[in-house]
């Protein structure tokens, strides 16, 4: 079942007929997605009304295109602002915890690791819930207290981007700590040799060299904070991210407007991911 | 009286790979019971060959045939032939006793019948009771042992290698040379080895052929190739050789005269090969062929004899070298003889050197 | 060890520690206490199982509880089933840039968010969607077919969904099997079915553990395609943690749900890695 071995052509047809089969339905939801994008009509579906760019640009009602929706413009300015925070921070820390575990042995490492894991293997939505009781617990002990409400520690921006984080980060620990294992040491050896001090040598040989690394989990925690739905659902307030203020509308009816945001949502994401490839091939 | 069937035959094998040809009509016969190596260069088509016969490769022309039958049409699994891959291939989620089992498995053998049969492999190959070991608990040399029993129990007409010594260091690598020609003494099966090595293959075959751009350029046994080389890639290839080329300037039969290029006069052989005055030619002369003395009147028996100075020692145990140096400037490597004559030897030293005629092969200069 | 080490080890313990204490550990150990937690009177609270009992008791609780976690081993398998012929076929059949293709086609539709997936589903689904129109087109079907709202759909949905997860670590663990091995097991006289029985799905084990760990938490973890799909007499658990906490701010039961969702998916992990030998950090790190 390699090409090296002889195999009965039917078989191979019927297998290649498979995976061709599979990327089909790989791409089915997505392009219909993008094509009712185009659709002179007020709901996403057949028949074809033909050809508009409405969706998109249209000023007057009933098609009010994705560039004159003030909501959803500021729903995506929400989700940029996350994503950054969210992919700032989880990079940071990502790269701390990708150097403790690569280059200390100390009691408990293994514990630690194993917990640094578990955020893969927790449900999104009940991370979400969890920081939303704590954070509560903390809020109402505070306005217990002092009568002081904490605003960061109810539903909110501050709330989303903490929970996204505390998955996302695993992500970016485990992306830096793949480059992190392939660096040879002796290039580190070798600068301490020629005169620099240890913080020098990493921050002149090392960190250079995990910069590919670096981006690309910049790059997959954008996604995935953009993305995220479970754990932002139960942490959001009153300014919805993107993919929250599409649920709503969602479950009010679709109108091809949200194809429109989801196509541009596609080539966002293919272009940041071209960009990635383009640059990882570089580097 | 007829000639015992051969174990294997390639009859006009030829593999094109889109216009590139990796194996140019090849034909050979490896006779029952013998080791059989196919020497040469990465990249001279040899891998090729082998795949072909395992059945791997589909060849583009030509015929393979194993005690007498074709197996064109045989799919590798079903082919009397084995193979032991450059690296093994031991099947890693296996411990050792089920990879050498694996092939009697696949025959529906009773399972007592494989137990006995894995155990008694596991002895010829001098390991016994290693069967519920892991792979990556053994040691090279085991490993490699192991993944000739895990053929050998198949009982197969044909055992292909493929330089499976590769991967191993130098010190196992003299090792396993010697233990893989007793252990095809002791199966007694037909062996096909490919190798990049030389000495793996002059050690260890009864018959060797050297394979160069898809051809074979010759086919003998290891002194046939040492030497009387017909080509001079066979020359070059085949042990270390001093290399000139010039023009030669006597030819009386086989022996000839050759000035070279830097005005060496040397005197040469060229057994079947004609080579007229006047023509280009390349001499090959190997270093343990060259007698060195202090004295010129130890080599007057010799038909060459050049005075120089020693230029660099290459101490290197049994295979010492001495570079002379001689008045032209011309660098000629000379072995260094062990015996305590030339311990005293240094660099700077005048000596002399010597060889006779019929040590230097000369093959024509293809022209550009 | 030296100061400067020390110092070292501290200054990178420290965010780990932050992160990991104040967003996953008391967090958790924070919903255990709310869960044990029962609510007696206005403001006034006694500790015990009561939301637990609850649970227990109340079959459409339990129901809910076992569907979703029945579903989400079909969903899984079938994602298996359905993922490693393809993996197969890009590790091991593509060859040169074919195969760098197909590996990105897979991961492409997985760049954009699940809500625009679970969308292009529902556009091709529902009764007016895209699939009933091109049925009635061919004269298949008589009127509008609705396909939308039940679980065969929300299994399409739910395997969609979690492909890439599956496929990525297949692909991975394929690749590094050598070619040399699977001709070594044809060599020895193998033949398709006990090649792939004895050698790639032995060796692709690490990989099929990890796919459908993550697979298995996404299906049950998943809120989206259950609501969008699923039909509307079929719950799944998340939609009620949902409720609980967010309709009818019931906190106490809803963080019952949610450790339960905790217990019941740690323990598949558990036993999966269990049965297969294999350890979390192996698999996941």
């Amino acid at each position: 079942m390699i090409p090296t071995i002889p195999q009965n052509p039917l078989i191979r047809i019927a297998y290649g007929a498979y995976v061709a089969l599979f990327f089909i339905y790989l791409a089915l939801p997505l392009t219909v997605v993008a094509v009712f994008a185009f659709n002179d009509s007020q709901f996403p579906s057949l028949p074809w009304e033909g050809f508009t760019l409405d969706w998109f640009f249209g000023s007057e009602r009933p098609m009010i295109g994705v560039f004159h929706e003030g909501p959803i413009l500021r729903a995506i300015g929400t989700s940029v602002i996350i994503g950054l925070a969210v992919s700032a921070l989880s990079v940071a820390v990502g790269t701390t915890n990708a150097f403790l575990f690569n280059r200390y042995q100390f009691r408990g490492r293994g514990l630690l690791y194993v917990l640094m894991l578990l955020p893969l293997v927790i449900p999104g939505i009940v991370l979400g819930i969890s920081i939303l009781v704590f954070s509560s617990t903390l809020a109402n002990a505070a306005w217990d207290a002092a009568e002081f409400d904490i605003q960061a520690l109810r539903p909110g921006l501050v709330l989303v981007i903490l929970g996204q984080f505390s998955f996302v980060t695993t992500i970016a620990t485990l992306v830096i700590a793949a480059r992190l294992q392939k660096f040879d040491r002796t290039l580190e050896e070798a600068a301490l040799n020629l005169g620099a001090n240890h913080l020098t040598a990493v921050r002149t040989i090392t960190l250079p060299y995990l910069a590919p690394a670096m981006i690309g989990a910049f790059v997959v925690s954008f996604l995935m904070s953009f993305e995220n739905f479970n754990t932002t659902l139960m942490l959001v307030g009153s300014d919805s991210p993107l993919t929250i203020a599409m649920f709503d509308r969602l479950k009010l009816g679709s109108t091809p407007l949200l194809n429109a945001v989801s196509l541009l949502l596609m080539l966002g994401s293919s272009l940041l991911a071209l960009v990635m490839i383009a640059f990882q091939r570089k580097s | 009286m007829t000639t015992p069937m051969p174990d294997l035959e390639c009859d006009a094998l030829t593999k094109r790979f889109g216009s590139a040809t990796a194996v140019d009509n090849v034909s050979f016969t490896v006779p029952a019971g013998s080791f059989f190596s196919i020497l040469g260069p990465s990249g001279c088509g040899k891998t090729t060959i082998m795949r072909m016969i395992a059945g791997f490769l589909e060849p583009s022309s030509g015929d393979i045939r194993i005690k007498g039958r074709s197996v064109l049409d045989v799919p590798p699994n079903k082919r009397p032939v084995n193979m032991v891959f450059q690296h093994l291939a031991l099947f890693p989620m296996m411990n050792i006793a089920d990879n050498i089992g694996y092939g009697l498995r696949r025959k529906g053998m009773a399972k007592a019948e494989i137990a006995r049969k894995v155990d008694e492999a596991l002895d010829r190959i001098g390991l016994p009771g290693i069967g519920a070991r892991q792979v990556d608990e053994l040691s090279g040399g085991q490993k490699q042992r192991v993944a000739i029993a895990r053929c050998m129990v198949l009982e197969p007409d044909v055992l292909l290698l493929d330089e499976p010594l590769g991967a191993l260091d130098l010190k196992l690598r003299e090792h396993m040379k010697v233990e893989l020609k007793a252990l095809q003494a002791a199966f007694d099966t037909t062996f096909v080895y490919i190798t990049h090595d030389q000495s793996e293959a002059l050690v260890m075959s009864d018959r060797i052929a050297v394979m160069n751009a898809g051809r074979f350029e010759q086919m003998g046994t290891a002194r046939d190739l040492y030497y009387r080389p017909q080509t001079a890639f066979v020359a070059g290839f085949v042990g270390d050789a001093n290399r000139w080329q010039g023009r030669v300037t006597r030819a009386e039969g086989e022996a000839l005269e050759v000035k070279t290029d830097g005005g060496l006069i040397l005197r040469a052989i060229s057994p079947g090969r004609k080579l007229p005055v006047g023509d280009r030619a390349e001499v090959f002369v190997r270093p343990e062929a060259i007698r060195l003395a202090e004295d010129s009147a130890q080599l007057s028996h010799f038909d060459t004899q050049i005075s120089g100075h020693v230029a660099t020692i290459l101490f290197n145990g049994a295979a010492s070298r001495v570079i002379v140096m001689d008045a032209t400037g011309a660098e000629i490597e000379v072995a260094l003889p062990q015996s305590g004559e030339f311990a005293h030897l240094t660099r700077g030293a005048g000596v002399h050197i010597g060889w006779s005629g019929d040590q230097g092969n000369a093959f024509a200069v293809a022209r550009p | 060890m030296r100061a400067g080490q020390k110092l070292g080890l501290i200054l990178l313990l420290t965010p780990l520690l932050l992160w990991l204490s104040l967003l996953i550990i008391i967090p958790h150990i924070d919903l255990f206490l709310l869960s044990l937690r029962e609510r007696v009177g206005v403001r006034q609270y006694e500790t015990g199982l009561a939301n637990y009992t609850t649970i227990l008791t109340e079959p459409l609780y339990m129901v809910t509880f076992a569907r979703t976690a029945m579903m989400s081993i079909l969903a899984t398998v079938l994602t298996l089933l359905i993922a490693f012929p393809v993996s197969y076929y890009i590790a091991k059949m593509a060859r040169g840039r074919a195969r760098s293709v197909l590996f990105l086609m897979c991961l492409v539709p997985f760049w954009v968010s699940e809500l625009v997936r679970t969308f292009g589903w529902m556009i091709l689904l529902r009764e007016s969607g895209v699939i009933s129109g091109l049925l009635q087109w061919a004269g298949l079907a008589a009127g509008p077919v609705e396909m939308l709202y039940n679980d065969a759909a929300m299994m399409v949905g739910l395997v969609y969904t979690s492909m890439l997860f599956m496929v990525v670590p297949l692909v991975t663990t394929l690749d590094s099997l050598d070619d040399a091995v699977i001709e070594a097991g044809y060599d020895l006289g193998g033949s398709g079915p006990s090649i792939l029985r004895e050698i790639v799905i032995p060796h692709a084990m690490p990989g099929i553990v990890s796919g459908s760990i993550v697979v298995f938490m996404l299906s049950l973890g998943n809120y989206l395609t259950p609501t969008m799909l699923g039909g509307k007499d079929s719950l799944w658990f998340t939609q009620m943690i949902y409720s609980q906490f967010i309709v009818r701010f019931n906190w106490e039961l809803g963080a019952a749900f949610g450790f339960m969702l905790l217990i019941l998916s740690s323990l598949i992990v558990w036993a999966v890695l269990r049965l297969t030998g294999q350890t979390l950090e192996k698999t996941m790190g």
